[in-house]
């Protein structure tokens, strides 16, 4: 206990410190200085470990800075300082090694306990699976039967400069992943196709999504709260905007979101039922354009010569309406266009399909409707 | 370019002429080459690096698109590490060893020629990427598979033949140095009389030798995966994307010692002359730069902890890597040993060994607390990382590459650098470079992952502070191609022994070095 709090009144001593050192001449100086102590056990025994460590790095480093600085302020030669011949010494060398040896040894006594503790993913209430995919989360609930993306929602203008930045600038999604509180909740990372990295830093850990692997990892939060996240694995040009929005729920808050979930599911299946107009298709084909393709296809559908393709004036989107929805349901091996089917319902789909073939100067006039996607699949 | 040219009594001397500089055997020439081709890829790895902090001065996309982004950030790495570093190591070893040994040569002088004229071919065709359709590399300078096979730019086959051929150069500069080691010391200078500079180099060099290879077959395993339908790497066709990681870093992590320990030499030279006192624990340094070597090969994974390693496997490396701080300190004492109690002065190459050892050291301690496990689940892929790798290799190997060329360039030009410029330049970099990299430490603590071109607002003033930084360090290099270009042109005459403290063979020969030396063996004691 002694131990934690000297340790926390040194943390905020080297925060001070640096404060007093930077001018404090924005708060956000002073708020990005040190790891944050999270909200679960985990991150407070990691924090704790980073301290520990740092303060040891910090002694060590000042006791051999000490003595350089007295010895370059002292012997020399301005100051007639006569060289003396010393230059070697066995006990002196055998000391040193040990030194740093023992020192290192008492480190990896609460490292290696801190380990084992975060990675104990046994016993768990709940399991959610996590995949990543060029540039967005999915999250399965495997208990229950709720599925759904989790995207970026911040407008291109504020990335592009044409409007002020939110306070939530590249931190915000459309779909956060909703949890319960005191349910220790075991995550199931993998990916769709490159390598992810799955990281709320509030939680303590981050764990890399890769294809083909399941990799597991554990989390149990005492409150309700809001906690934002990034990838931490370089996956291609949207790698910096894929964030994480988690929501701690208290149970009956995180009940009643899983039955909300589940109605929004039904309402779905009739808006797939129905027939669309073209408009309607193609307003919201708009939005799932915005969201889903223009990472790589772009704005204005010209796609990046040599890496992405064009979709204006492109043989797929202004030829055969089949071959249109095949490639986006299926996607296209070996590239980074995904299977779209897998990842949007019948509506999302008619109605990007229906905007593509009647945008950027393709000027079809077709469309498709969400039950001809339902009989294509 | 005439480092080597004059004063040329005895003997047939420097022919001239572009043919000179292409047919070359003369291990000075060579190191001549080597030297100026790594500082104009340091230029170049440089000026990627300021596109990287000019974005990143503001949040927002200002300047380039995410995807070139990328591909600044992977090409800054490549040329730094595989353009600039490793031949200036190179150089410096070429310009040295023979003259620290008392050799006349290199062992292998046409192979000599070969090891460098390979890399400005290798060097162009990997810049060349950057003017292909689909643009160059922007998978990271650990193209990590699958972002570097499946879902990588068309360019990615121009990047791994140019890394096979640097290997080549890599492999042939390393058996060189080994026979030139092994088979050309002069009569008397046993291996434990060597001048360390030789003896890290000697180390290295196995090292290269014995990594080179696993590089060139990860590479190897991208093109086939690429090109050929294999699956090394991919999941879908029963391969292993972690593999990758397991052969890279296999690689990568005794990479990182090649680029070390050489500097390590080069401080080891320095401190005793402007110290005038020798060395302390020569033979325990010896033995930490071996146990370095041998620990470098063992503790790859720990780039790996959070790709899902079973924790008996985390344990394992979380305790071998940090054990590689054992020898490390022990060098670092060893230094403060030699300066203790000495006589110093402080010309630039001591300014610059004495800021290596202050900075390594807090490069080596951020090394330190990623060792451990769990906190690395934290500090991993974050700027964290990236302030503790440039303090080692910027304010490490490269500020001991600096340190070296204040120090040598009276032997290689005949001249005294200006001491005014050379401690402006000093003051400069070392301000500035901790101006660059200190912030990030903050950054990544606070949770800025590596390699986004944009991030959120609350890292936006420390990245401004770090740019600036950056902007002031990269002019400083600048400067410093002004300095060098400038003593290579004149200055005051320099006496043979150059500084008051210097011991060795290569201070016993007048200065500019004849352009053949030692074609008697000397006789040491």
């Amino acid at each position: 206990m002694f131990a934690n709090t000297l340790r926390r009144t040194l943390g905020s001593l080297w925060g001070a410190a640096i404060l007093l050192v930077a001018g404090n001449a924005f708060a956000g100086f002073s708020d990005t200085l040190n790891l944050r102590q999270g909200a679960t056990d985990i991150s407070h025994k990691v924090y704790n470990l980073h301290m520990m460590v740092f303060w040891i790095c910090v002694v060590v480093c000042v006791s051999v800075f000490a003595v350089l600085i007295y010895s370059i302020m002292n012997h020399r030669k301005s100051k007639g300082a006569v060289p003396a011949s010393f230059h070697e010494s066995t006990t002196v060398e055998i000391i040193w090694t040990t030194i740093p040896f023992l020192v290192l040894v008492g480190m990896a006594v609460p490292a290696t306990t801190t380990l084992l503790a975060l990675e104990d993913t046994r016993d768990s209430d709940m399991s959610i699976q996590i995949t990543g995919y060029q540039w967005k989360w999915k999250y399965d609930y495997l208990d229950e039967d709720i599925s759904f993306f989790s995207v970026l929602t911040t407008p291109s203008e504020q990335i592009e400069g044409a409007a002020e930045k939110g306070e939530h600038y590249l931190l915000e999604v459309d779909n956060p992943i909703v949890v319960p509180i005191k349910k220790k909740i075991r995550f199931l990372i993998t990916s769709n196709d490159v390598i992810h990295s799955w990281w709320v830093p509030d939680l303590g850990w981050k764990q890399d999504a890769i294809p083909g692997f399941i990799n597991d990892a554990w989390t149990e939060l005492d409150k309700p709260g809001l906690y934002r996240g990034k990838c931490a694995e370089l996956c291609g040009k949207g790698h910096g905007f894929m964030p994480i929005v988690l929501i701690a729920k208290t149970e009956e808050d995180y009940a009643a979101w899983v039955a909300e979930q589940k109605g929004a599911k039904a309402a779905e299946a009739e808006a797939a039922g129905k027939t669309w107009t073209k408009d309607e298709l193609i307003a919201k084909g708009e939005q799932v354009y915005k969201t889903n393709c223009v990472a790589c296809h772009q704005a204005n559908g010209q796609g990046i010569p040599g890496v992405f393709p064009a979709l204006a004036g492109s043989a797929i989107a202004t030829g055969d309406i089949a071959g249109h929805m095949n490639i986006v349901l299926h996607g296209k091996p070996g590239t980074a266009m995904q299977a779209f089917g897998a990842q949007l319902n019948d509506v999302d789909l008619a109605a990007v399909i229906t905007f593509e073939r009647n945008s950027f100067g393709n000027n079809k006039g077709d469309m498709v409707q969400p039950s001809e996607i339902a009989a294509a699949r | 370019m005439s480092t080597a040219t004059t004063h040329d009594e005895h003997h047939h001397g420097a022919p001239s002429g572009l043919m000179r500089w292409i047919k070359t055997t003369n291990h000075k020439d060579i190191g001549t080459l080597y030297l100026w081709f790594a500082f104009i890829m340091l230029l170049i790895g440089g000026a990627m690096a300021m596109v990287i902090r000019a974005e990143l001065f503001q949040p927002g996309l200002q300047i380039v698109e995410p995807q070139f982004f990328n591909t600044m950030t992977t090409m800054h790495g490549l040329i730094m590490v595989f353009g600039a570093i490793m031949p200036a190591m190179v150089g410096l070893a070429n310009w040295q060893i023979p003259m620290m040994i008392g050799a006349p040569d290199m062992a292998l002088p046409r192979m000599n020629n070969w090891s460098f004229w390979i890399l400005p071919f290798a060097g162009t065709m990997l810049i060349s990427t950057l003017f292909m359709e689909g643009g160059g590399p922007a998978f990271g300078w650990t193209f990590y598979a699958p972002l570097s096979t499946t879902f990588a730019p068309k360019s990615t086959d121009f990047f791994i033949f140019a890394v096979h051929m640097l290997g080549f150069s890599s492999i042939m500069g390393s058996i060189n140095i080994i026979a030139t080691v092994l088979n050309m010391r002069a009569p008397g200078m046993t291996l434990m009389k060597m001048p360390l500079f030789v003896w890290t180099w000697f180390i290295t060099a196995f090292l290269l030798i014995a990594v080179m290879p696993v590089l060139a077959g990860a590479v190897t395993m991208m093109l086939t995966d690429r090109n050929f339908g294999t699956s090394f790497f991919s999941a879908a066709g029963g391969g292993d994307p972690v593999l990758f990681q397991h052969v890279f870093w296999f690689f990568g992590h005794p990479e990182v010692y090649i680029m070390i320990l050489p500097a390590f030499g080069v401080i080891s030279e320095i401190i005793p002359t402007f110290a005038r006192k020798k060395l302390f624990g020569y033979s325990s340094m010896v033995y930490a730069t071996a146990s370095i070597a041998f620990l470098s090969f063992i503790v790859y994974a720990h780039h790996m902890f959070t790709t899902g390693m079973p924790v008996a496997g985390e344990l394992y490396f979380m305790y071998a890597t940090v054990m590689i701080a054992v020898p490390t300190a022990v060098k670092v004492f060893n230094w403060t040993a030699t300066m203790w109690r000495g006589s110093m002065t402080f010309e630039t190459p001591m300014l610059w060994a004495i800021a290596f050892v202050f900075l390594f050291t807090i490069g080596g301690f951020t090394g330190l607390m990623m060792g451990v496990a769990p906190a690395d689940m934290q500090y991993h892929d974050t700027y964290f990382i990236v302030a503790h790798f440039h303090y080692v290799l910027v304010t490490g190997a490269l500020f001991a590459i600096i340190a070296a060329a204040y120090y040598w360039l009276p032997k290689w030009t005949g001249h005294m650098v200006d001491e005014k410029l050379g401690k402006i330049h000093f003051w400069w970099s070392v301000i500035s470079v901790n101006v660059l990299f200190f912030p990030q430490h903050f950054l990544g603590l606070a949770g800025m992952p590596r390699r986004i071109p944009d991030y959120s607002l609350q890292f936006a003033d420390w990245n401004m502070v770090s740019s600036i930084g950056g902007f002031a360090f990269g002019l400083a290099q600048v400067f410093f191609l002004y300095v060098v270009i400038r003593t290579i042109r004149g200055g005051e005459k320099a006496t043979g022994q150059v500084w008051e403290g210097a011991h060795g063979l290569e201070w016993t020969v007048p200065s500019p070095a004849p352009y053949h030396t030692f074609e008697t063996a000397p006789e040491v004691k």
